[in-house]
């Protein structure tokens, strides 16, 4: 029943997510033909779960997918019904912006994209199998037998693979919200010598927005005026009126009920065995997890601005669906609220992404790729940022070029791609503030400043856009050097100012750089004694201030990164024969062996690999290099 | 040369009489080391591990010496490797034949620390305990060995490795809440982590304290000797250095083109600055140089300054001793043995100096010397006090993590959001894993090189 029919391309996306959005259009923006396959071409960029795109530290790595030429905060500033900067009362390195999306918009918005971008096909089919020949990828194959050939293949098959849905007793074979899921490819993939993992995650409950009461919530506004996700864009450009989310907080009486129906649970009955998101747990996980807390926050969020459906942030759940009506019930505005989905788990395959190399192509399987949730990530933004990655290096792979990396040191996406291929991840792993360990460096505020000029040189940044950037960037450099230099008397009116601001009053003359280094003052607040400062951008304020204010924490975590890029820059031979570094410890070598890391750097983050290990490993490589000419 | 070839040497020093102990390590040393030895009854490899047999050592037909012998299995040794230790009764002679044999068989005679140098890399001692095996080998004074020997024990890094438990911990919290503000709150942290982060800055002050008096121990104390020229310096430094000749020894010096000399007198270890230089500003006609005077009292720990007491002093000593002010000094009134023409009471209240008659020549009054500087460095107090850092190394190091501390609790003070606290936290966290190697770096690895002559 095979047919014999064959197609070419170059390259060859497995789903059209937004891993799979972004690996197409980087790899047809590049200059590849592209074809981007997806089980439904109506849900093209879905999103499944949450209604948001950004967050805490997710919107980091939006604004450097942005930074290096991808779709994502184009593509949600089109979409956006709301947008906030988190966190602005920590420190700039935690400031992460958040934006709630018209999903259905924001799929629209992403088709036409794709659609309207030359070299990109879509095509809707299941993909049964990948075509291996001789260690490298020839293709893939649809369900009808159609052979599609191509020298670079992106797997981003999401949470489809072999997925199952789960609430309570029920069980069904589907993908995300019902669709179908994919059948045959997880097979081939295992044929072809990968490793899979099984994880589990889930999504809460829908209610109908028109049987909640708003008046016994806390209402939560968007910014005004916003921050854009994209550098491309303004703030006036983007100015539109924005819909609200709401606050509302579990209680006892909820938690009663969990703890009432905890056996009935598929995650504690042992129904599921697969290991969730420690850090996007479930409502009864938090339940057990905090006994100790009387309440957790729920936020309601519109799905967008065609629905009243309300999406329950806070309360994913695999809980049959009776003890689901009878928890939301309890909730102060949820009383009378009427479901409209159930929140459900969904368990999936994916691939063990130790075995793929930080460009995101298989160390066995020259010119396949995976990129997203498949690789073990959660999260739409952990997702683009991989798709991106994968795209470009899959354009690079046919070109002949040098891999396209960034390092831990560089980006979240580098810290993101490092962990998913080095640590033996048991669980979704999602980005989070604290895996970036320079995150000072790495603030969603200097994106551009970071990734610009590496977007610019791989191709997807055009001209235009870097000169705006080069203008920007000289500015700074120009407007930090006149605040230093600048000396401030102790005169009157800056005595006065000073006071005003409760700050200590100047002895002798000062820099201005080191006024705005007080806690108490910043750039702006000091522009009544500062005359002669010239008309700047906002953006081009905020890192003059930044790069002041924080001037020594800045400096000493580069020194950190200095330290830090030593044992990075050691690269590890790709043919080391670690049976023959005896003094390894079993554990280390075991684990040396499986993941093979390309520098010592990253076989130090390995998890059961110590410094003693990695100096034992080092001392070989020093050797080895001596003994050979 | 792979470092898993079967290393010898003899592991005991070499003193006539007594018992010498010959150690061969490394896989397969049983075998090697299986021809030359005799139990009754059994192999060498079929022997027990870690039980005493009695046996005889043959080397070509030739009976060298009754010995005990020990057999321990990988990874129940020193080195964590195979390893045979004979003790053998005969003297140093009979050693060395001994060890020639065993290499003859086929091991290789180890270099200075290499036991070690294994125990480390196949982890059986973490890095601060190898280093102090070393330290313990080229330790000049008992003090020093022993606190060499008490850094062997691991007090030194149960101590950081707590230390460091403590900081991740709070740095741990700050992460968690900055990730999930719901759960974890910041709210008056830095009430709370202040007072921990101070004590734990106060033990690193006081390891750097002893690590102080430490190096003072281990090194010595370095003198400076000064005074006109003609009031006996030379007289002085020869008396000394006369004190123990054994164990002068003459050291190109590092920072200038200088010799220092050491000598020990009891327990005391003093290190005699720019020997030479003063030789040669006692032969020379011309005035002392003041700027070489100046950079000779900088560099040292305790200052000499010797004047000639049969006669008056001279504005030039009064000189001598302003140059002196904040610096541990004393005031030696030299040639006592002629009559003295000033008194010590009267010139110690004067000039506000610890004062004393001496004679260079003949010895007279520099027991007491030796005894104020005894007392003035509270040699007797150290001795009590468990000193743990010696290494240049970890000093530097405990220095960085102190400088971190500070750098937190400013932040701390001056209201700066908490996960800028983290940046420093994190380095002074850093800092003291490089001590004891549970912290990867290339610099530790380049001190491993440095230390163990590897990479050659």
């Amino acid at each position: 029943m095979s047919l014999n029919q064959t197609t070419k391309t170059d390259v060859i996306v497995v789903g059209a997510g937004h891993a799979g959005c972004e690996a197409a259009l980087a790899a047809a923006r590049l200059g590849k033909e592209v074809i981007l396959f997806t089980v439904s071409v109506d849900s093209i960029a879905m999103m499944p779960c949450n209604p948001n795109i950004g967050g805490s530290s997710k919107g980091h790595l939006v604004r450097e997918v942005d930074a290096l030429g991808g779709e994502m905060g184009r593509n949600i500033d089109k979409a956006f019904i709301q947008s906030k900067m988190l966190n602005e009362s920590k420190g700039p390195a935690v400031h992460s912006l958040r934006a709630q999306a018209d999903k259905r918009a924001y799929s629209q918005y992403m088709r036409e994209t794709l659609e309207n971008t030359p070299n990109l096909y879509i095509r809707q089919a299941e993909i049964a199998k990948i075509l291996v020949e001789d260690g490298a990828v020839k293709g893939v194959e649809s369900v009808s037998g159609w052979q599609f050939l191509a020298p670079a293949v992106i797997l981003c098959t999401g949470t489809y693979l072999k997925a199952r849905c789960l609430h309570g007793e029920v069980s069904e074979e589907t993908g995300p919200n019902g669709l179908k899921r994919a059948e045959y490819l997880s097979d081939s993939l295992r044929e072809a010598g990968l490793r899979l993992l099984r994880f589990k995650t889930g999504t809460p409950a829908r209610v109908d927005g028109r049987t909640v009461d708003f008046s016994k919530m806390e209402e939560q506004k968007g910014d005004d005026p916003i921050t854009p996700f994209s550098f491309t864009n303004t703030a006036e450009s983007l100015k539109r009126p924005q819909i609200s989310c709401w606050l509302t907080y579990t209680n006892e009486e909820t938690h009663a009920v969990i703890r009432d129906n905890i056996d009935r649970s598929p995650l504690f009955s042992g129904a599921i065995t697969e290991s969730g998101p420690r850090y996007c747990p479930s409502i009864e996980d938090k339940v057990v997890k905090f006994p100790d807390k009387d309440r957790h926050q729920l936020f309601l969020e519109p799905e967008g601005l065609y629905t009243h459906e309300m999406y329950i942030s806070g309360m994913s759940s695999s809980l049959p669906e009776d003890v689901q009506e009878a928890m939301i019930h309890t909730v102060p505005g949820l009383e009378k609220a009427r479901i409209v989905r159930s929140a459900y788990a969904i368990m999936y395959d994916l691939i063990d992404a130790t075995q793929l190399k930080h460009t995101l192509e298989c160390k066995s399987i020259r010119g396949l790729f995976s990129a997203g949730q498949s690789n073990g990530s959660s999260g739409y933004e952990e997702a683009a940022a991989q798709g991106l990655i994968a795209g470009i290096n899959a354009a690079r792979l046919i070109d002949g070029a040098e891999p396209f990396v960034l390092s831990r040191s560089e980006a979240y996406i580098g810290v993101l791609i490092d962990d998913l291929v080095t640590k033996e991840n048991q669980e979704p792993y999602r980005m989070m503030t604290s895996r970036a360990e320079y995150r000072l460096l790495l603030r969603q505020d200097n994106a551009d400043l970071r990734l610009t000029p590496r977007g610019y040189s791989v191709g997807l940044i055009d001209a235009e856009r870097y000169q705006r950037f080069s203008l920007k960037q000289q500015q700074i450099r120009q407007e930090v050097e006149r605040v230093k230099k600048l000396v401030i008397p102790p005169s009157e009116e800056v005595q006065a100012l000073l006071e005003q601001y409760h700050s200590t009053p100047l002895k002798t003359g000062c820099p201005l750089s080191e006024l705005v280094k007080r806690p108490e003052l910043d750039y702006e607040s000091l522009s009544p004694i500062d005359p002669e400062r010239p008309m700047l951008p906002g953006d081009v304020q905020e890192q003059v201030n930044i790069s002041l204010k924080y001037e020594g924490y800045i400096a000493r975590q580069e020194q950190q990164v200095e330290h830090f890029a030593r044992l990075e820059k050691r690269r590890i031979p790709a043919n080391v024969d670690y049976a023959a570094v005896s003094s390894l410890r079993l554990e280390a070598r075991q684990k040396l062996e499986r993941i093979r890391p390309e520098t010592l750097g990253q076989a130090s983050r390995i998890s059961g690999v110590n410094p003693a290990d990695i100096a034992v490993l080092q001392v070989y490589l020093e050797k080895h290099k001596h003994t050979e000419p | 040369m792979s470092h898993n070839d079967i290393i010898a040497a003899i592991s005991t020093s070499l003193t006539p009489g007594g018992i010498g102990i010959i150690r061969v390590s490394g896989e397969g040393s049983p075998a090697l080391c299986a021809p030359l030895v005799r139990i009754k009854g059994l192999s060498l490899e079929e022997a027990e591990p870690n039980h005493l047999y009695y046996g005889k050592i043959h080397s070509e037909g030739q009976l060298l010496d009754e010995a005990l012998i020990t057999l321990m299995r990988a990874p129940r040794s020193y080195t964590a490797e195979d390893t045979v230790e004979l003790q053998c009764h005969g003297g140093p002679l009979v050693l060395q034949r001994i060890l020639e044999a065993v290499l003859q068989a086929g091991a290789r005679l180890a270099e200075p620390g290499e036991f070690t140098k294994r125990a480390f890399l196949n982890g059986r001692l973490d890095l601060s305990e190898a280093e102090a095996v070393m330290d313990l080998i080229s330790a000049g004074t008992d003090l020093a060995k022993q606190t060499a020997l008490r850094q062997l024990q691991g007090h030194h890094s149960a101590k950081i490795r707590d230390m460091r438990g403590r900081l991740l911990e709070k740095s741990a919290y700050i992460e968690a809440a900055l990730d999930d503000p719901e759960h974890y709150s910041l709210q008056d942290y830095g009430r709370e982590v202040k007072p921990a982060l101070m004590t734990i800055r106060e033990e690193i002050r006081e390891l750097l304290f002893s690590s102080e008096n430490g190096r003072l121990l281990a090194e010595g104390i370095a003198v400076a000797i000064v005074g006109r020229p003609n009031v006996g310096k030379s007289s002085l430094l020869n008396y000394l250095l006369g004190f123990e000749r054994a164990i002068v020894t003459q050291i190109p010096g590092t920072t200038r083109d200088t010799i220092e000399e050491s000598c020990r007198i009891g327990d005391l270890l003093l290190r005699l600055a720019d020997t030479a230089g003063i030789r040669d500003s006692e032969d020379a006609v011309e005035r002392i140089g003041i700027e070489r005077s100046r950079e000779a009292i900088k560099e040292a720990d305790l200052v000499l300054l010797l004047a000639d007491g049969s006669r008056p002093l001279e504005e030039e000593d009064e000189a001598l001793r302003e140059l002196c002010v904040g610096k541990p000094a004393l005031l030696l009134l030299n040639k006592a043995d002629l009559g003295l023409a000033v008194s010590p009471e009267t010139e110690e209240k004067r000039l506000d100096i610890p004062c004393f008659a001496v004679s260079a020549r003949t010895g007279e009054g520099l027991d007491r010397v030796t005894e104020h500087i005894r007392q003035m460095f509270c040699l007797e107090e150290i001795r009590r006090q468990p000193v743990l850092v010696t290494n240049l190394r970890h000093k530097a190091l405990l220095r960085e993590a102190e400088q971190g501390l500070d750098l937190v609790l400013d932040s701390i003070d001056k209201q700066m959001p908490e996960d800028f606290w983290t940046i420093d936290l994190m380095g002074a966290y850093r800092a003291l894993g490089l001590i004891i190697g549970e912290e990867a770096g290339e610099d530790l690895i380049n001190e491993i090189f440095g230390k163990f002559c590897m990479g050659k």
